[in-house]
């Protein structure tokens, strides 16, 4: 589980601040804020913009262009659940409808309490020990539907 | 450092299937057992059906067991601890496990033996002796070396190492870049972490190399978000680096200036295309470029830049340390020296496995890789990564080798091998290629940004039974345009891994089967 600081424009303007002078600085900012905050804040993306003498659109175009960056909190767990071709080949996909299932979400999805958000992911380079997942930045292979539910379990599903 | 070294590994593979767990039960067990025990956390030998392997250094050289659960870690480490005694779980001398035995090992010589994390472990093991050389050595004269070795670059594109090299050398300019192209996002391929977090070293050692020989005093290491483990280690060995002064103002004590940084991707996998990590490293979307310019002459920031993937940069070490001559002698045809193949999907022995090319896909699959992990029989088998194409048992005779696998109509990438048995669905695999490529598609081109969704809907109508023949004869065309009018390789190669579904499989796709239809 991870735990991350309410946003707060002022210390959102120190990250920015404190990156700002590295080359080709705004996806560090943007792994900073992620980082503190759990997610990227609208009210970031003028800051950003000013302090990079940037566009507003340009700032806001690179935020929506990465998978990885959130424009709003996710639950207290994120799993990450591989849907590619070697996670494939040994059944990911059955482990996928296995754990919406369970959850009752869909994909890219967050169960109604807040507790879990299920996402796909294309490769953890865990090809040699698929099925993968990651729970939380932790990563985990080998799934069956068994040890998917022990993990979902120790999340409060 | 005075206790009894036993080896865990920190790959992100072994600590998937609990390796961070029997570390932390070695430790709580140890002052139990009397002995002290000092743990290192090297990275994989590859065997990954064996994960998590511990091994233990004993008066006869070390003595692995595995696959070790966190229940088996008392029992193995009383067992260890007894000069690498008996117990279910023994290996005996990991080298001599065939699978490890029969490869040959210039990349990854040091990977899983040494503790990635120590300078002094690095150079114990050979490591720095290529900068050495390059140091004695012209610059233009390193350049050739690479050149000679026939190193082509192991990213997928093969495009050989040394021109790429020498075009940046030979561009005047203030500032020039080396960028390692880390953002390995091709789904059966885990050898460029397996490096970082086995033995980072080697590409800090590659890449100062690469500085050195084109005139770049900055690196800078692309790493995808998902590789976590890899980016630590990396880190650490940086500083590591810096403080042994193999890193920063003097290199080794030389005149020349290098230093490196590692800057981390966000789940875009079309920036593993070199122009679009470029982009990305710049603070943009990743957005493909049009080239011309080439890197080499425009690159990050507009700087002559040589763009490399990992493999390619861990390789030029040993060529340095050892000779092109050294290293061109593995191998067949214009592919030289050797590769590091990742076997993986439903494969009963997955791993790393490095060998000279030349070697056949059905030695690899069957004979190295012992079949399905499922037993059922083998049906299709992926190489290089989503973008590459499905091969049938029937094509199991082609060597391992770039002009043979493009002959064959399909590519070996980056060195993944992903293996299907007879369950899988050839038109579905199509359909998610085209899937894949419509949510990673940078947007940039049309064939790649409209054509995958398009392609998607042909496939759904073909599986729906709905004109199947028009359909299909529009998907082929639909294919014809990515292929020849994408801006990169991710419109450009969907078609192989649906093309290749469509020619070897068209029973999945309702059409009569391929032999039968031959006959």
């Amino acid at each position: 589980m991870s735990s991350y600081a309410p946003w707060d424009i002022e210390s959102a303007r120190a990250i920015i601040a404190e990156k700002q002078s590295m080359p080709g600085a705004l996806l560090p900012i943007l792994h900073a804020l992620q980082e503190e905050f759990g997610y990227i804040d609208r009210e970031a993306e003028p800051v950003i913009a000013d302090i990079l003498n940037l566009s507003r659109a340009e700032v806001h175009g690179v935020l929506t262009f990465y998978h990885d960056f959130r424009q709003k909190p996710a639950a207290r767990h994120v799993l990450k659940l591989c849907r590619a071709e070697s996670c494939q080949a040994r059944g990911s996909e059955a482990l996928a409808a296995h754990a919406a299932a369970r959850l009752r979400i869909a994909f890219g999805g967050t169960t109604a309490d807040g507790s879990v958000t299920l996402e796909p992911v294309y490769c953890l380079g865990l090809c040699s020990v698929s099925p993968a997942a990651m729970l939380d930045g932790r990563v985990v292979a080998r799934l069956d539907e068994r040890k998917l539910d022990t993990l979902l379990a120790k999340a409060g599903r | 450092m005075s206790g009894l070294r036993i080896y865990v590994p920190g790959d992100a593979a072994a600590v998937a299937v609990g390796a961070d767990e029997i570390a932390v039960a070695f430790k709580a067990a140890a002052p139990r057992n009397g002995t002290a025990i000092d743990i290192v956390r090297n990275g994989s030998r590859g065997l990954h059906w064996l994960e998590p392997m511990v091994e233990v250094a004993t008066s006869a050289g070390r003595i692995a067991y595995g696959p070790v659960t966190a229940a088996d870690a008392a029992t193995v480490l009383k067992a260890a601890l007894a000069n690498g005694g008996d117990h279910p779980l023994r290996l005996g001398d990991p080298e001599e496990i065939p699978f490890l035995k029969n490869q040959t090992r210039l990349t990854f010589a040091r990977c899983g033996i040494i503790d990635p994390r120590s300078l002094d472990d690095y150079r114990a093991h050979g490591g720095y002796k290529g900068l050495a050389r390059a140091l004695q050595m012209q610059a233009a004269a390193v350049v050739e070396e690479i050149t000679q070795s026939g190193l082509r670059g192991r990213g997928g594109a093969g495009f050989p190492t040394g021109i790429k090299w020498k075009t940046a050398a030979d561009t005047a300019a203030d500032q020039k870049y080396i960028v390692c192209n880390a953002d390995e996002g091709d789904s059966g391929t885990f050898a460029d972490r397996m490096i970082m977090e086995g033995d980072p070293f080697v590409l800090i050692e590659g890449m100062t190399i690469a500085g050195i020989a084109v005139g770049a005093t900055k690196g800078c290491v692309y790493i995808r978000s998902e590789y976590p483990h890899a980016i630590a280690v990396l880190d650490d060995a940086i500083a590591a680096a810096r403080k042994g002064r193999m890193l920063g103002t003097r290199v080794a004590g030389s005149p020349h200036a290098f230093d490196l940084e590692v800057r981390v991707g966000a789940g875009a996998y079309v920036c593993g295309e070199e122009t679009a990590l470029l982009d990305s490293l710049e603070g943009k979307r990743g957005m493909v470029r049009a080239k011309p310019p080439l890197p080499a002459h425009k690159g990050l920031f507009g700087k002559p830049t040589v763009i490399n993937n990992v493999l390619s940069l861990a390789t030029v070490p040993v060529i340095l340390e050892k000779g092109a001559a050294f290293y061109r002698d593995f191998g067949m045809g214009k592919s030289r020296g050797t590769m590091p193949i990742q076997l993986a999907g439903n494969v009963k022995y997955p791993g790393l496995y490095e060998t000279a090319f030349g070697v056949t896909l059905g030695e690899l699959v069957e004979d190295i890789g012992g079949g399905t992990a499922s037993g059922r029989p083998v049906r299709a088998v992926q190489v290089g990564g989503p973008l590459g194409a499905y091969f049938p048992r029937s094509l199991f005779n082609v060597p391992f080798d770039y002009e043979a696998f493009a002959k064959a109509d399909g590519l070996i990438g980056h060195g993944g091998i992903v293996v299907f048995d007879d369950t899988v669905d050839m038109a579905k695999q199509a359909r998610f290629a085209m899937e894949f490529c419509a949510i990673e598609s940078c947007g940039k081109c049309t064939p790649c940004r409209v054509g995958s969704t398009r392609g998607v809907e042909v496939i759904d109508r073909i599986i729906a039974n709905r004109d199947r023949a028009a359909n299909t004869a529009l998907l082929e065309d639909l294919c014809n345009t990515m292929k020849f009018g994408s801006l990169c390789a991710l419109g450009g190669f969907t078609p192989y891994p649906v093309m290749s579904a469509l020619t070897h499989f068209p029973e999945d796709f309702g059409a009569p089967p391929r032999l039968a239809a031959a006959e």
